[in-house]
């Protein structure tokens, strides 16, 4: 590709909008009573229903309405009173029925927003509508170089997945964010997956299937108002994918337009390895799903009482958690981020609660605790340690028994299954010395041998008595009480 | 003809469970009934022979053993072909389905295994229940018994034939547009279309579920109200089924009583284009009524003639979506070769008659986008409509009459190649599917013209299908207290 996306934002500025899939978290079926367990032998998760066998008939599940209503609520939706399902048909070998009930025009949800954090700005996403569907089978087309259907020698489908409950959230076209259109896409689908996450809702794994992202993008000349052709990237299935996503075709759009040629109305895959899009169906000959209102389901007609019994029953959201920490802790908006990037909001907030300063707890967490999660090529979270363990090594480097470097051996003790931070501390020995006899003769040592250093620091340059520490702590193999340590050699050289 | 063929269901469950006849010997001679009969009705497409009488075994040891008896302990059912019945193919009527065993039971046929009902086999039928006559069956017509060169009406007339030639005593069907009602009229039986959510869908294949109801045959108003009570209920898998107590219809057919009663003629359902002889004993039915203390009224429903355009819009529609599952991946026909697509294609070619694929086409064309609000959408209108005309009637009367059909059965063939004149069938029994509403064909008379039978259509407000049977108990009695003897014995198509 010659056009950058820094090139093309020269000229465009870009529209995006989202339309996400999540599998929502309930033990079985939409329709039927099957298990919606994830990784199960092909085809036995499957039943007359979810495999549409002739005279079954649909039931719904009341539970994923209920997690609908929870989504559209989190995302300060209207709640229909009365809504319908609907038909949308087309052929497909993954689809038992060969049409996917879905809705159309009467959806569950509409209307809402959601507010997102971009360096240190709030960006609010428009929402247009949440609604309930049916996930289809799963297709696995073998021999072939793509992988696609076409191509392939023959294909297998996994009806397991089939009838599982999905939500479509979809956002309203989002434009206004300029350069930082990709970054804006990537933080409202955190958002979204982490407001999932805390409604309990669905697992959200978007390696696994349970959350995927189509991008819609088009590119409009700068200052013109006019928008362009869209484009749908499919296959979007990461965080960092939706970044490039945006990224990758807004400058692909400008490139186009760029020979003079016009964009295609189409469908896009999107490719993990190269982070490009290539064409897949396209739109302009549109397919006519022939909608009808799904005469085998009776309207969905959620009360008020429930919807607001729903709405009482909601966790704390992320948003207002935000709102709290920033203003309990004093932190400023992107330290906030910061934070919650780091995906260790929960263990800090549970540090602190089991006794340890803000700001110690996001020190630990954020630095050595991240490092070494780094390290493992895991999340923070899944470190072995408690946030009471992290806690409990704070309150001893408060209480001055241990210092920064011996606290880290105690975490890389208790990491390694060695047990609490007491037991640590007592197993390795590794309390702070700071009795004054016992450094005393340690820092004659270190003046003995450093006479150069000791004659500087008695014409008065006390700077250099880093030196001198450093040979202290060396000697004492950091055990000791560095500020302790200073104060002793100048004392003994004034 | 054996005794044991002849009585009717009630007679026959009481019989089995006072020990007077075994389930087993009633099922053999039913089964004798059809070896004898069935080469010339064709109403059976599959007779599960070893099955019944197991299942009859069973009633009897459960006898034996002081067990308690169901309502239909010992009694012969026949099935239509597109109920899911576990050991038995269900075609449908239909070359797609050819050789499918469906895995699961439908609610109803489950019900009545539990009420001792022994289900003796699969009835023809028009393919996937569109026609009225059998003729478009993939497996051949099935015959009127009373005259074997016309056709018994559809598209449940392989249930109609069994039950009119005394292969069994009841049987089921679904009326989608008249499916039930007609084929029992032009058969000279009883046949009942109950309330739109009375009666569980779950098994039964669908053709348009906005309008399929499933329903009772039987020989008399009693033995037909036996079924529709041991067939109804709430399904919770089927959530259009209606949660709510089975109207009390057996009771109703015991006590055919009709004085005081307010019935409307609709007067748009007669005139140009019925059959005199038709129209002659409907009138006399109505005379009947009046006589037995029914205060009768003449009304009218603007709407209703816009029922037969609005039904074949909807009723395509949703069928263009239901058989869509039928694409030789998972059961049935797989024809051809190629892609997913070319099998499907060419499956779905090979697989499906004339009628179906042309309501497909029709029904795909209504859906389609830029004609959906034309063609579909304003058939719903018509449909809200039609409910309204229903509810201002009967915010006059408890029940409304008409004809069943225009016309007594017609030869075979000679509407085969008019798909119009084939619709007509149903012009009178649409409106109630498009409503919802409760319905029944009961025999009123044969005929001048052609001697054929004619039935009585009784209409009632969802949920008031006693009504039904209350009316045509009245009109059963009064006409066998004239003739002497049920209609049907007047039949000689086959034993003469």
């Amino acid at each position: 590709m010659t056009v950058t996306y820094e090139e093309a934002l020269q000229e465009y500025e870009p529209v995006f909008g989202l339309e996400t899939h999540v599998e929502l978290g309930t033990t079985t079926k939409m329709f039927c009573g099957c298990l919606t367990a994830f990784g199960a032998e092909p085809n036995t998760h499957v039943c007359p229903i979810c495999l549409g066998l002739p005279g079954s008939l649909p039931a719904v599940n009341r539970l994923s309405i209920e997690y609908a209503i929870k989504i559209g609520l989190a995302l300060n939706c209207s709640i229909a009173a009365w809504c319908r399902f609907a038909r949308k048909n087309y052929f497909y070998p993954d689809m038992p029925k060969n049409f996917q009930i879905s809705q159309y025009d009467e959806p569950l949800c509409t209307e809402g927003y959601l507010d997102v954090l971009v360096g240190g700005e709030t960006v609010r996403i428009g929402i247009e509508r949440v609604h309930l569907e049916e996930d289809t089978g799963k297709s696995l087309h073998v021999g072939g170089a793509t992988g696609r259907i076409q191509g392939a020698e023959y294909s297998l489908v996994d009806y397991n997945r089939a009838g599982i409950p999905l939500v479509e959230i979809v956002t309203k076209p989002v434009p206004g964010t300029g350069f930082l259109a990709p970054e804006v896409a990537k933080a409202y689908v955190t958002e979204l997956r982490d407001v999932l996450r805390t409604l309990g809702v669905s697992d959200v794994r978007m390696e696994e299937g349970s959350m995927r992202c189509d991008v819609n993008t088009s590119i409009s000349p700068r200052g013109s108002g006019v928008w362009g052709t869209r484009t749908e990237t499919k296959n979007v299935n990461s965080l960092r994918s939706v970044e490039r996503a945006v990224r990758s075709e807004v400058a692909r759009q400008a490139e186009v337009l760029g020979t003079g040629s016009r964009i295609r109305q189409e469908t896009r895959h999107f490719h993990e390895d190269t982070g490009v899009t290539t064409s897949g169906r396209s739109k302009e000959e549109a397919q006519d799903y022939r909608y009808f209102p799904e005469p085998d389901l009776v309207p969905v007609a959620p009360s008020g009482s429930w919807v607001e019994e729903i709405r009482s029953s909601l966790p704390e959201l992320p948003s207002a958690r935000r709102g709290r920490l920033i203003e309990a802790w004093s932190l400023s908006e992107l330290e906030f981020e910061a934070l919650r990037n780091a995906g260790a909001l929960d263990a800090v907030e549970a540090t602190v609660a089991a006794g340890a300063s803000p700001a110690d707890a996001r020190k630990w967490w954020l630095g050595e605790l991240a490092r070494r999660a780094n390290d493992a090529g895991i999340d923070v979270s899944a470190l072995p340690i408690t946030p009471a363990q992290v806690a409990r090594v704070a309150e001893l480097v408060a209480a001055g028994t241990l210092n920064d470097r011996l606290a880290r051996q105690v975490i890389e003790g208790v990491l390694d299954d060695e047990g609490t931070p007491d037991e640590v501390v007592a197993a390795r020995g590794l309390a702070v010395v700071s009795d004054d006899s016992a450094l005393t003769a340690a820092v004659d040592e270190a003046i003995a041998a450093n006479p150069e250093v000791a004659a500087k620091i008695r014409d008065g340059k006390v700077a250099a008595a880093g030196a001198l520490v450093g040979a202290v702590m060396k000697a004492t193999r950091n055990k000791a009480d560095a500020t302790r340590v200073r104060e002793l050699i100048l004392e003994r050289l004034s | 003809m054996d005794e044991l063929i002849t009585m009717t269901a009630a007679e026959l469950s009481a019989a089995v469970a006072a020990g007077d006849v075994s389930a087993a010997e009633v099922t053999g001679a039913h089964l004798e009934r059809i070896a004898a009969v069935d080469e010339r009705v064709r109403a059976f497409l599959h007779v599960a022979a070893e099955d019944a009488l197991a299942q009859a075994r069973e009633v009897d040891r459960k006898r034996a053993a002081g067990e308690p008896l169901g309502l239909l302990a010992g009694v012969p059912v026949a099935v239509k072909d597109l109920f899911t019945t576990v050991g038995a193919p269900a075609t449908c009527g239909s070359k797609i389905l050819e050789g499918w065993y469906p895995p699961y039971e439908s609610t109803i046929t489950g019900r009545l295994r539990d009420a001792g009902a022994v289900l003796i086999g699969k009835t023809n039928m028009d393919e996937f229940a569109m026609g009225s006559s059998t003729e478009n069956s993939g497996y051949g017509p099935s015959h009127n018994p009373w005259d074997l060169a016309r056709v018994p009406g559809g598209s449940s007339g392989g249930s109609a034939a069994a039950v009119a030639a005394y292969e069994a005593p009841l049987a089921l069907g679904t009326d989608t547009g008249g499916s039930i009602r007609q084929p029992a009229s032009v058969c000279g039986i009883v046949g009942t279309k109950p309330t739109y959510g009375g009666s569980s869908r779950y098994g039964v294949v669908a053709f348009a579920s906005s309008l399929d109801t499933p329903g009772p045959f039987g020989r008399n108003v009693l033995d037909t109200a036996l079924l529709h009570e041991a067939m109804s209920g709430h399904d919770p898998l089927d959530s259009t089924s209606i949660d709510a107590p089975v109207p009390p219809v057996v009771a109703a057919a015991r006590h055919g009583d009709v004085s005081g009663m307010r019935i409307g003629i609709v007067t748009d359902l007669s005139g140009a284009g019925y059959q005199p002889g038709v129209m002659s004993r409907f009138t006399e039915a109505v005379e009947l009524l009046e006589s037995l203390g029914a205060k009768v009224t003449e009304l009218s429903c603007p709407h209703f003639r816009y029922a037969l355009p609005a039904y074949y819009l909807i009723a395509p529609s949703e069928c263009s979506s239901n058989l869509a599952r039928f694409d030789g991946m998972r059961f049935g026909l797989r024809a051809g070769s190629g892609s997913a697509e070319e099998v499907m294609a060419q499956t779905r070619a090979a697989g499906f008659g004339t009628e179906v694929k042309r309501r497909i086409m029709l029904g795909t064309h209504a859906l389609s986008s830029g004609y959906y609000d034309a063609y579909y959408g304003k058939a719903q209108q018509v449909r809200t409509l039609i409910i309204a005309d229903f509810e201002a009637a009967f915010g006059q009367v408890d029940v409304l009459v008409s004809p069943v059909t225009p016309t007594t059965a017609f030869r075979l063939g000679e509407r085969a190649d008019d798909p119009m004149a084939m619709y007509l069938a149903d012009l009178c029994t649409i409106p109630a599917n498009l409503a919802g509403n409760a319905a029944i064909s009961v025999p009123c008379g044969l005929a001048d013209e052609d001697g054929m039978p004619v039935g009585l259509q009784v209409m009632a407000p969802p949920l008031a299908d006693d009504r039904l049977y209350r009316v045509a108990a009245a009109v059963e009695a009064a006409f066998t207290a004239r003739l002497g003897h049920p209609l049907l014995t007047e039949s000689k198509g086959l034993d003469a």
